[in-house]
Order: C-alpha cells, then sequence, then structure tokens
C-alpha cells in the first residue's frame, strides 16, 4: 500500500515540475519534441531511481555513523555528478541517437534539482531503501508525465499563430503554469480518497 | 578533528568514484573512426540532407564505413568529392551536374483565379488539404511559402509581383523544398540552364486560360516551330529537355503566346 501511495504522491500530488516547480530547465529545453522528451524523462528516471539508492547507502552508510549529516547536500551533489556522467557514457554506448537528440541536456541532469531534491526528500520522509528507490522512479515518472505533457502542447502551439512577443518559450511557461493549475486537483485528498 | 573528519570523507568519496567512472570509460569507450572526424571537417557543415543521411555528421560517418557512395554533397560541389576521394583513398567521381530548385511558376494571387479564400495556416500543406489549395490552378504555386521555412540558405524568396523565386546563385541543391512542395511546382534544373517553363499545370488549354494568363496551354509552338528549342509537350504542359542544344530557345520564348518560357536568373 506505501508504495501505491508513493508513486501517486510523486507522479501526481507532488509532480516534481507542476507543483514542486523543481527542473524547469529541462522542461522547457527539452519539451520542443516528444520523443526527445520520452528519452529525457526516461534518461532522467533511470538517474532518478539510481541516485535515491546511491544517497540513502551514502547517507545510512558514511553520514550517519560518522555523524556528518551536515555534509549532506555536498556529498549528494558528488555521487549525483558521478552518476550523471556514467549514465552519459553508457547512453553514447548504446544509444548514439538519442544521445545526439539529448544533446547538452545530458550533462545538465547532474545540475537539475530535481534530482537533488528527490536525495533529500528521501531522507527527510524517513524512507527504507525500496521506498526510496520506488520515490525516484516515481519522481522520474512524473518528470516524464510533464515533459510529454508539455512537448504534445508544443507540437500543437507550432501549428497555431501565436503573438509574436509570445511565441516560443513565454508562450510555452504559460501553457506549462496552466497545467500547473490542472495539477492542484491532485492534492492529498486524492490519496485519502483512493487508498482510505 | 571533525573538519578533518569531513574532508577525508568527501575525499575519498570523490576519489572512489573518480575511479569508477575512470573504469567505466574505458569500458564503455566508443570507438571513433579517424577518417569520420577529417570528412566532418571537410563537409560544409549545412546539414541540409541533400545525401540522404542524417545531417553531416551521418554522412560522414557512413563514408568512412564505406556505406555511402562519395559524391552526393551537393552544397560542396567537386571541390569536396575531391577532398573526401583523397582521405578514402578511392577513386573521384565527381559530383555531376549542378542542379538548383525552379519554381515552374508565376501565377500569383492577381493573375491566377482563386476558387476560395484560404484563412488558414500560413503552411501550403494545411491549404493543400483543402481542395488542394485555393487557387483554380492545382498545379501551381501556393504562395504560402513552406519552402522559404525550410530553405537552409534563404535562397527561395518572394519578389516584387509576390511571386516565389529561387536565387539559383544561393541555392546549394539540397533538394528539401522540393519534398516540402505539395503540388511538386519545385523542380529541379540544371544551373546551366538559360530558360525554364514557368507553368506547371497539366490542365487542357481553354480551362488554363480560363484561370491564369501566364500558364503554358499546350499549343505546341514551341516544339512544332523552332525544334531545336528543346522544348517538348506532354500532357498539355511544355517542357525543356536540357539535355537538347537549345538553340532556338530565345526565340520559342518570344513566339510563346502566353509568355511562359521565360529567362531562368
Amino acid at each position: 500500500m506505501t508504495y501505491i501511495a508513493i508513486f501517486i504522491t510523486y507522479i501526481f500530488v507532488n509532480n516534481f515540475i507542476l507543483s514542486q516547480f523543481l527542473g524547469l530547465c529541462p522542461f522547457i529545453g527539452v519539451s520542443k519534441n516528444s520523443e526527445s522528451a520520452i528519452g529525457m524523462g526516461m534518461a532522467v528516471t533511470f538517474v532518478m531511481g539510481i541516485a535515491s539508492i546511491m544517497t540513502y547507502l551514502v547517507y545510512h552508510l558514511v553520514l550517519l555513523p560518522l555523524n556528518l549529516v551536515y555534509l549532506q547536500t555536498l556529498s549528494f551533489i558528488l555521487v549525483i555528478a558521478a552518476l550523471v556522467q556514467f549514465v552519459e557514457l553508457i547512453v553514447q554506448k548504446n544509444s548514439p541517437a538519442l544521445y545526439q537528440a539529448l544533446g547538452i541536456f545530458l550533462p545538465l541532469i547532474t545540475t537539475n534539482c530535481a534530482v537533488l531534491g528527490i536525495a533529500i526528500m528521501n531522507i527527510n520522509e524517513n524512507y527504507n531503501l525500496m521506498e526510496s528507490f520506488s520515490a525516484g522512479v516515481a519522481a522520474g515518472l512524473g518528470f516524464t508525465l510533464a515533459l510529454i505533457l508539455m512537448s504534445n502542447i508544443r507540437e500543437r502551439l507550432d501549428l497555431h499563430p501565436v503573438r509574436k512577443a509570445y511565441s516560443g518559450v513565454p508562450i510555452a511557461f504559460i501553457s506549462g503554469g496552466l497545467m500547473a493549475l490542472a495539477f492542484m486537483a491532485f492534492d492529498k485528498s486524492l490519496l485519502t480518497n483512493l487508498l482510505g | 578533528m571533525n573538519i578533518f573528519f569531513a574532508f577525508l570523507i568527501i575525499a575519498t568519496l570523490g576519489l572512489l568514484l573518480g575511479f569508477a567512472l575512470a573504469i567505466a570509460a574505458q569500458k564503455f569507450a566508443v570507438q571513433k573512426d579517424e577518417r569520420a572526424e577529417q570528412i566532418l571537417e571537410i563537409l560544409p557543415g549545412a546539414n541540409c540532407g541533400a545525401c540522404g543521411y542524417p545531417g553531416c555528421n551521418g554522412y560522414a560517418v557512413a563514408l568512412s564505413k564505406g556505406e555511402a557512395a562519395n559524391g552526393l554533397c551537393s552544397p560542396g560541389g567537386p571541390k569536396t568529392s575531391a577532398l573526401v576521394a583523397e582521405i578514402l583513398g578511392i577513386a573521384d567521381e565527381g559530383v555531376g551536374e549542378r542542379m538548383v530548385a525552379y519554381v515552374h511558376c508565376r501565377g500569383n494571387h492577381e493573375i491566377t483565379q482563386r476558387d476560395y479564400k484560404y484563412e488558414g495556416v500560413e503552411e501550403c500543406s494545411a491549404a493543400y488539404m483543402l481542395f488542394q489549395g485555393d487557387s483554380s490552378c492545382k498545379y501551381g504555386c501556393l504562395h504560402l511559402g513552406s519552402c522559404i521555412q525550410v530553405c537552409p540558405t534563404d535562397a527561395i524568396y518572394r519578389d516584387e509581383k509576390g511571386n516565389v523565386t529561387v536565387n539559383a546563385d544561393l541555392c546549394i541543391g539540397c533538394r528539401k523544398c522540393t519534398l516540402v512542395c505539395p503540388t511538386n511546382v519545385i523542380k529541379m534544373i540544371p544551373a546551366r540552364g538559360s530558360h525554364a517553363i514557368a507553368c506547371n499545370s497539366n490542365d487542357k488549354g481553354p480551362f488554363v486560360r480560363k484561370v491564369c494568363s501566364v500558364g503554358c496551354i499546350g499549343c505546341m509552338i514551341c516544339e512544332r516551330k523552332y525544334p531545336e528549342s528543346g522544348c517538348v509537350v506532354t500532357n498539355f504542359l511544355a517542357q525543356i529537355d536540357y539535355e537538347q542544344p537549345m538553340t532556338q530557345i530565345a526565340e520559342a520564348a518570344e513566339a510563346c503566346p502566353t509568355k511562359c518560357i521565360v529567362v531562368a536568373k
């Protein structure tokens, strides 16, 4: 039951982009077409899942026993940066096309606050290892969902006459804001209604 | 003491991760062909797709693997194909003749009748979906300029009469405009061709006369009276065979009743 609650929480209620406003850079940058949006979403989901496990281990096996909890942010950034480099190597080896499509945004996952966000949230929520991992994956899926929705909207926007001052990024931000309003409908009451 | 610990932990963590990455980098190293990178430097970098590969990089990789034929790069021309042949150590076969795009239509909205007034998206393919465009002539230019949008070198423009025109000097022959044009009114002609037929209509003469004053009516004057002009009429439309000597083309252009044989440049 907790896992279902975690998934619903991080995909809908606490969607990283549309209700926590984390990771807006790739949300605008990679949402021009749905193909690269899906690729970016998958890459972020992968990084978030692995980062959740790694940061959990670093926190509970190294920082907590040595009483160095204040190093949390610093060490998490270190772990995430290394992870992203690793993912970049794998993607370049296995899927050059995806590597080209993601371009600069793959290394930019390093500085994506959503990844650091889920790592710190896991600690704050006192999740265990499996719960942390599923929270990471769920947050990544929520990120992917927002990215895919946005890319579909932007593909349609491309075909519509938009005033010059609004065309491009401004109209994307306005659409994103409206989507965030719609996502406000998912709140804690959704969880209580579904799971009792 | 505490600071020392903190320093030690972060340093070890960094070192460990660094080592892990170094090992992974070795293991997942992507082998790159040096020749592909050399070829990529020679290619014009227009990423126009005229060769049929996704951008210059795709073509360079395919060339280095021997999967692609040399000389497909029309923007680079014979110079590029010679340099590529040198790198690959193969004989240079040249790129063939330089072809440029030409819009075979001069019927702007004042000249050609319209069936209805189109007020939709500024996109030729969208207009084409509605009864094959607003123009009464279903073979001509729709004047919404989808080709202007896709042209990588900005060689296509609207002239003072509103006709979509290709600047042959800027055209790199990538054929993107011929692919995006729904009526296929843009076709490739050899860059050396002095004249072109400014009409694409296969409609019969009387209908062409009714809807457009500058269309080819298929009267065959150019073909019959000036056999050396290179003009051939098929399906009520004159076409120039650029392989012919074309010595009488100027006279034929003069005699054409609708003056649709025009100077190409």
